[in-house]
């Protein structure tokens, strides 16, 4: 389903973050939300999550049990392994969670990290075990708050295939700061 | 300054006090002001040896560990109710002060008269140990990361899995710590409601009865005992709960 965006704005002490913000996004396409900090990206992220409401506009289309996340922060549980981290969202009736979360897992990391606690991973595993998180529940729209933070470009290339892979036909929204992830993603370029 | 070393010198410390005491003990020479270390020995090997030492040490732990348990779950459930609905947590709160600040032997006159001796140690240590896991529990609940609490939201985690992945980890810490103290108190309370209402085969009525023979070497066995009992039940349940704690599991590991 498409998701329609109207006149979205939203303000923080008097200050407009978001302004009238409009946007028509389309299944089966990937949007990266370019802008500097500061421009409203996460706002516009928590809004979609249901994390914050926005002061007035409309939002259409969006199925918020339908939806995953990457956050800004990997928000993982830090004392439970990347396995762990990964089945705690999953849903308890798709069955065999756990050897389909670690399969996930090994497509990006390296076996021996999978069942250490999250607490000894370093900071581009643990971005990675939070992006297979956000890619291994069911969902209909994805949103990644630069989800390529702390990744070095070999890793970036190999995480930029598996979401391409994982999100076919679905609605993908990535905010970043490079314009070339807009090409390595073949995404559509929009500016906030 | 290796393992070895800092054993040996902990137990030369140990050493140089006990033969201080014994040495006090000779000057004083009057075994109803002060004992030695021997002679306590001796009289904890007198006790040992009576069936009735056993019965008595069974009575106070099962009277006083049941005190503490109901507490710890009672503390839990009422701080997790007060947390989910504030208007209970409003409900607690003046019985809450009013059990931290009324003193200890106030409570155990008024058990007494209510329930008589032969649980007092069980009421006294519930009232001492409910307020520590009340208040401890809502503060670990309170610790808990809100930004894991709404990434919880957005993966319409089930209330079963919040608790397990996100508020176990942070309540165990606090609950940790509160037991640390808890545990302690409520041995101290336990014996002490004993020694005021007496009840048949506590470890409160042997140190009422160390009094009234004037047997200080029985009051220093008994007081041992309570020691050993209070610190080896302060290790198992801690250490019981640090299984539960992934968290405290963790930094264990870092640590050792």
């Amino acid at each position: 389903m498409e998701l329609v965006i109207r006149k979205l704005c939203k303000s923080f002490d008097g200050h407009f973050v978001l302004d009238h913000v409009n946007l028509h996004l389309v299944p089966g396409n990937v949007y990266c939300l370019m802008g500097p900090s500061g421009s409203g990206k996460t706002t516009l992220f928590h809004i979609l999550l249901g994390l914050v409401s926005a002061d007035s506009g409309e939002v259409n289309g969006l199925n918020r049990e339908r939806i995953s996340a990457v956050f800004q922060e990997n928000r993982l549980c830090e004392a439970f392994t990347p396995v762990e981290n990964v089945t705690m969202v999953m849903p308890s009736s798709s069955g065999n969670n756990k050897s389909k979360a670690r399969e996930a897992l090994k497509r990006l990391l390296p076996e021996e990290s999978l069942d250490r606690p999250a607490s000894t991973l370093s900071g581009g595993m643990k971005r990675r075990v939070a992006i297979i998180r956000a890619l291994t529940v069911p969902f209909d729209m994805v949103i990644m708050d630069e989800p390529f933070t702390g990744l070095d470009e070999e890793t970036k290339q190999q995480v930029i295939t598996y979401i391409k892979e994982q999100s076919a036909g679905k609605l993908v929204l990535i905010s970043t700061h490079q314009e070339e992830d807009v090409q390595l993603l073949n995404g559509i370029k929009i500016h906030l | 300054m290796n393992a070895g070393i800092l054993r040996f010198k902990k137990a030369g410390i140990i050493l140089f006090w006990l033969l201080i005491w014994q040495a006090a003990s000779t000057a004083v020479h009057n075994s109803i002001i002060l004992v030695g270390p021997l002679d306590v020995i001796l009289a904890l090997f007198n006790q040992i040896r009576l069936a009735d030492f056993w019965k008595t040490i069974g009575f106070s732990f099962g009277k006083i560990s049941l005190g503490f348990l109901s507490a710890f779950a009672a503390g839990i459930l009422a701080g997790t109710a007060a947390c989910r609905y504030p208007l209970i947590g409003d409900f607690l709160s003046p019985l809450m002060a009013l059990m931290k600040s009324v003193p200890v032997a106030s409570f155990v006159i008024l058990a007494l008269i209510w329930a008589g001796s032969e649980n007092l140690s069980v009421i006294i240590g519930f009232l001492v140990v409910f307020p520590i896991i009340y208040i401890q529990t809502i503060a670990g609940i309170k610790s808990t990361d809100q930004q894991l609490l709404q990434m919880a939201d957005v993966f319409q985690m089930s209330e079963a899995k919040r608790f397990f992945y996100l508020y176990r980890p942070a309540l165990l810490p606090y609950l940790a710590s509160g037991c640390q103290v808890a545990l302690g108190m409520s041995w101290k309370s336990g014996i002490a409601a004993e020694v005021i209402g007496v009840p048949l085969h506590s470890i409160g009525e042997k140190l009422y009865l160390s009094k009234i023979y004037l047997s200080t070497a029985d009051l220093f066995a008994w007081t041992l005992v309570i020691i050993l009992l209070s610190a080896l039940f302060e290790s198992f349940f801690l250490w019981l709960l640090s299984l539960a704690s992934p968290g405290i599991r963790q930094k264990k590991k870092e640590v050792g």
